[in-house]
């Protein structure tokens, strides 16, 4: 057909060139064929140039031809043979058709058209996003050249370093072997020097022995007797046995009150042992009963129990024969008890965690409520307030008003004398809320404050039941006689029983015409025994409790020297003496 | 607290009988022996040369003065005036003299260390004993006067000799594991005996008297070692103080280390007190001046001072030792235990203006003590747990758990308090100054009450 077209329009070409005003080039008809339709069709109001008398035959095979091609069945027909006039229904009918399809073609371009805007737009929206990623991938790609610049001078860094590092190190290394050599060469150097010297040493003893001008002498006038008054006797072999003997006495006796001392020692760390484990075991049994379902923990216990009281009993020969044996028992025993111990304190922990939080909620729903309340008359008063203000606003208004006009002003007194009454009134009831307020504040408080020492209060009872638990424990009494006997252990310093203070300030007074400066020594109150002390005292670590004993006696001291008062100070010396130095209880109520 | 009038003394000579009787100081040439209740002369002595060496007998009665130069040592007897005793070493020379524990012998080194020669006043015998060490502390008698240990160098070998003092019957004689031994200590119930290496190795050995090491003890390596070393009174802990400004507490069953105490320039540690002399200058107008002059005379020049406590944390100050100077001033050189053992006063020679007081009870800080000048002389009371120190000024400080006190001496001119000595019962204290001492007396009537 585009052929055909094209033929066609070669054909027509020249009559439409001759009569159509617009001058198209013929080329361009050829390579556009599309327009020369519609610029046709448009000129064809004009002038018909497509049918004209001579070729409606023509034209309407080819209007036919061309309907068929366009799949439209109808056919144009002429009416009469000559073809001057045509069948108006058909006709009419390819019209309607030929409308049709112009206007669906018109919507699907116009479609198109949005639709290519639409592409067009999002194409742009791309290239845009494009664009921008692409700086993006240059911005990155430039940070990771310059990251890589910087990891590479890092690098060259670290090569720097370490070659540093190595060359410091061979230098140690150097240095070490030149120490080494050095000191190697000194000490061959000392030896050598030492060897002249001592040559050196053995001749000039040579030579001074030889040399007989002045001989060393002695000169008594007459010989003492020895200090022990015996006389000396001959260097036998009996006298060095007997000074061998002599020393091995020393030495023994040595090892022997050394002995003594651990043995003792001992003795005491022993019975601290067995008093702990009995209180442990007095401590733990009731607890194991009441809670149900420890009954083979029970059963173990009352065999370690059985086991401990046999123990015990042959404690004394056990020490003798079986140390060894009695040993393993007791520590295997202690062992267990601590550990039931530290579970029960840990229980026990727990235990008052959960009372506490209990209490703290206790504690802090009736604070909300008190929050809330507090908040209701926060409001209240600040409305009352407001009432205030405008009703002094007002007064003052109409007592502005009022003043121009004193009769109205007489007029109005009696309503402010009213107003003023109502005021009053309200003012007491404010007054009265405010109080109300307050009393509600101050229960409030207080029965924080009751809270919080009922709280404490627990708190101190547990610490006491504890610590009396320990205490009971502990055979601190018996301690003090061996404290007070010798008592030189290896880890106790021996101590004299008083420590005894410098007279310096109280001597300083006696100084007539000097001028002394003294600073008395700041009295350290003695804290409270914590559970540190306690474990200290446990494992008998002395500095605890001879620190409380010195911390005392420094107290004693400082307040008595202040005073001045010597015969108080050694009453209460006395007293200090007295008081066991482990009683943590009643060194606890004293200080 | 009283003083004494001042006493001339020379060469610091001046020393109390063992009995607590006698004062005997020396005076150039002279030697003069007083009651020390009284101070009056009992005995004068005349001498052949200036003294450098003077030391009582254990038993009171004899009295030993050396004169090294001369090689010359004479004794004098307190009971009979008249006696006399000359010992001439010749020309072979003397650096040391000394009594032995009975009293009755005297041994002297001879100069170079060529020996020990032993002399008895009893039968005038004379004895050897070879290859002395040349040491800081190479000689040392037990306790009890029975034993002396001394340290012997023969080969490029460190050797220890135990001589029996009554007849000088050498006991035992071993090599020690050092590499140049530096000095020998025995505990105090003559038991043990501790021997240190020279400052280049850190090394404590401990011997048992019959010669069987029991430990040795090594804190560090490479670095300056041991300074000084003390036995606590009850022979409990051994203390040894380091060039690593630090103190080593070992114990007397295994002999391994209990504590370590540190010389830090920061004091924080809450349970420490800090004692810090304050100067005080007296606030005399002018004219005051010339009235009281006559009166404070002496003490007007000098500034007055007292402690205060200082809030923690303090600042001690610290010198810096040369790095290229021998025997560099840092360190722990001075170790001193109270009479109870109770205490425990150190020196680190870095700060040397701080005295600090460790309690071995606690094995903590007890107290430090700053002053504004360098320390000289520290010394505990022989009976109670009080210590005296000295810093070269007119001043005398003491302390004790109470507190503390700084007392100006009155002595007329200026009299510094170089070195101090506490009589035995602790009732008084000899000041040494230049070449004058004086005697300060503690109150000790409240005692008596």
């Amino acid at each position: 057909m585009g052929e055909w077209r094209a033929t066609n329009a070669y054909m027509e070409g020249p009559d439409i060139s001759s009569i159509s005003h617009v001058t198209l080039s013929p080329s361009r008809h050829n390579h556009v064929p599309g327009y020369s339709l519609p610029l046709s069709r448009s000129s064809y109001s004009v002038i018909s140039a497509f049918c004209t008398e001579d070729n409606v035959p023509q034209s309407i095979s080819y209007l036919n031809q061309e309907l068929a091609v366009l799949g439209l069945s109808m056919c144009i027909e002429a009416s009469s043979a000559e073809g001057a006039s045509l069948k108006a229904v058909p006709v009419l009918n390819t019209m309607y058709e030929l409308l049709q399809i112009n206007k669906r073609n018109m919507c699907a371009l116009e479609e198109m058209e949005k639709e290519q805007l639409k592409k067009l737009s999002t194409l742009e929206h791309i290239q845009i996003s494009n664009s921008r990623l692409k700086d993006q991938l240059e911005l990155s790609m430039r940070e990771k050249s310059g990251l890589h610049e910087t990891e590479r001078q890092l690098q060259l860094k670290i090569k720097t370093l370490q070659s540093c590092l190595k060359t410091e190190k061979e230098e140690v290394q150097k240095l070490q072997s030149i120490i080494a050599s050095r000191a190697s060469q000194y000490s061959h150097d000392a030896k050598r020097k030492e060897r002249e010297a001592a040559k050196l040493k053995e001749r000039l003893s040579q030579l001074l022995v030889d040399r007989k001008e002045r001989k060393l002498a002695i000169d008594v006038l007459n010989s003492l007797g020895r200090s022990d008054g015996k006389r000396s006797m001959w260097k036998t072999a009996k006298l060095s046995a007997s000074h061998e003997s002599e020393m091995y006495k020393t030495l023994l006796g040595d090892y022997e009150t050394s002995r003594k001392a651990l043995i003792l020692e001992n003795a005491e760390l022993k019975k601290v042992l067995q008093q702990m484990k009995k209180e442990m075991m007095h401590i733990l049994a009731p607890r194991q009963q009441s809670t149900s379902g420890a009954t083979a923990a029970d059963d173990s216990q009352e065999q370690v129990e059985s086991d401990e009281e046999k123990a015990g009993n042959t404690s004394r020969e056990a020490f003798d024969h079986s140390c060894e044996l009695a040993r393993e028992q007791l520590l295997n025993s202690i062992r267990q008890q601590w550990r039931k111990l530290r579970n029960h304190v840990e229980k026990l922990d727990q235990v008052s965690q959960v009372h506490n939080q209990m209490e703290s909620n206790k504690e802090t729903i009736p604070l909300e409520t008190h929050e809330d309340e507090m908040e209701r008359m926060r409001q209240e008063v600040q409305q009352c307030r407001e009432f205030i203000h405008a009703q002094q606003q007002l007064l003052q208004q109409q007592l502005n008003t009022s003043f121009d006009d004193e009769t109205a002003a007489l007029l109005n007194d009696c309503y402010t004398l009213e107003e003023k009454e109502r005021l009053k009134e309200e003012w007491k009831l404010f007054e009265e809320q405010k109080k109300n307020f307050e009393k509600e504040r101050k229960n409030f408080t207080e029965a924080a404050i009751r809270l919080g020492r009922e709280k404490m209060s627990f708190e101190e009872d547990r610490a006491a039941w504890l610590k009396n638990h320990f205490l009971n424990a502990t055979p601190f009494a018996n301690r003090r006689r061996y404290s007070s006997s010798d008592g030189q252990s290896a880890l106790s310093v021996r101590s004299e029983p008083e420590v005894r203070m410098s007279s310096a300030k109280a001597k300083r007074s006696k100084s007539p015409t000097y001028t002394t400066f003294s600073t008395p020594k700041p009295s350290r109150s003695s804290p409270v025994p914590s559970t540190t002390e306690l474990y200290r005292t446990l494992r008998l670590l002395p500095d605890g409790s001879c620190s409380k004993h010195s911390n005392r006696g420094r107290w004693l001291e400082t307040s008595t020297v202040e005073e001045g008062h010597p015969q108080i100070k050694s009453n209460l010396q006395a007293r200090a003496g007295e008081m066991s130095i482990f009683t943590f209880g009643e060194d606890h109520s004293v200080t | 607290m009283n003083f004494s009038e001042v006493f001339k003394q020379s060469n610091h000579l001046c020393k109390v009988s063992p009995d607590g009787k006698y004062l005997a100081t020396c005076v150039q040439y002279r030697l003069v022996v007083r009651d020390l209740s009284t101070l009056q002369i009992l005995q004068l002595y005349t001498c052949l040369d200036q003294v450098s060496h003077m030391e009582w007998s254990s038993d009171s009665l004899f009295i030993l003065c050396a004169m090294y130069k001369r090689g010359l040592v004479q004794v004098w007897s307190l009971e009979q005036p008249d006696w006399h005793c000359k010992i001439d070493e010749g020309s072979i020379g003397l650096v040391s003299s000394r009594w032995s524990p009975d009293g009755r012998h005297i041994l002297n080194t001879t100069e170079f260390h060529l020996r020990i020669t032993v002399w008895s006043l009893c039968t005038k015998a004379v004895s050897y004993i070879k290859y002395p060490k040349a040491c800081q502390k190479g000689i040392d008698f037990s306790r009890d006067g029975c034993y002396m240990a001394l340290a012997e160098r023969r080969d490029c070998k460190d050797y220890v000799s135990i001589f029996v003092c009554d007849d000088w019957h050498l006991l035992r004689h071993f090599e020690t594991e050092t590499q140049d031994l530096a000095g020998l200590e025995w505990s105090p119930n003559g038991c043990v005996l501790a021997v240190w290496d020279s400052c280049l190795e850190y090394k404590v050995l401990l011997y048992s008297l019959d010669g069987r090491l029991l430990s040795t003890y090594c804190a560090y390596e490479w670095s300056l070692g041991v300074k000084s070393v003390s036995w606590s009174p009850s022979s409990q802990f051994l203390a040894i103080g380091s060039y690593d400004e630090k103190v080593r507490i070992l114990n007397n069953i295994t002999w391994k280390k209990i504590v370590q105490f540190e010389h830090p320039a920061t004091i924080d540690n809450t349970k420490a007190i800090v004692y810090k002399e304050v100067d005080r200058r007296p606030a005399v107008v002018s004219d005051e001046l010339s009235l009281h002059n006559i009166t404070m005379g002496s003490t007007l020049f000098s500034t007055q001072s007292k402690y205060e406590i200082c809030p923690l944390p303090v600042q001690i100050p610290v010198v810096k030792p040369e790095p290229d100077r021998a025997n560099p001033k840092i360190g722990v050189s001075v170790l001193a235990f109270s009479s109870d053992s109770r205490y425990l006063a150190t020196k680190n020679d870095n700060m040397a203006t701080a005295v600090w007081v460790w309690d071995m009870q606690k094995m903590s800080l007890d107290t430090v003590l700053e002053h504004t000048s360098a320390v000289r002389c520290v010394m505990w009371d022989p009976r109670r747990p009080r210590l005296a120190l000295c810093t070269g000024n007119s001043k005398l400080y003491l302390w004790s758990p109470g507190g503390c006190v700084s007392v100006q001496v009155p002595a007329e001119g200026s009299f510094q308090v170089q070195s101090l000595k506490w009589h035995c019962s602790g009732d008084s204290v000899i000041l040494l100054g230049k070449d004058q001492l004086c005697l300060c007396y503690m109150d000790t009537d409240y005692e008596e009450k």
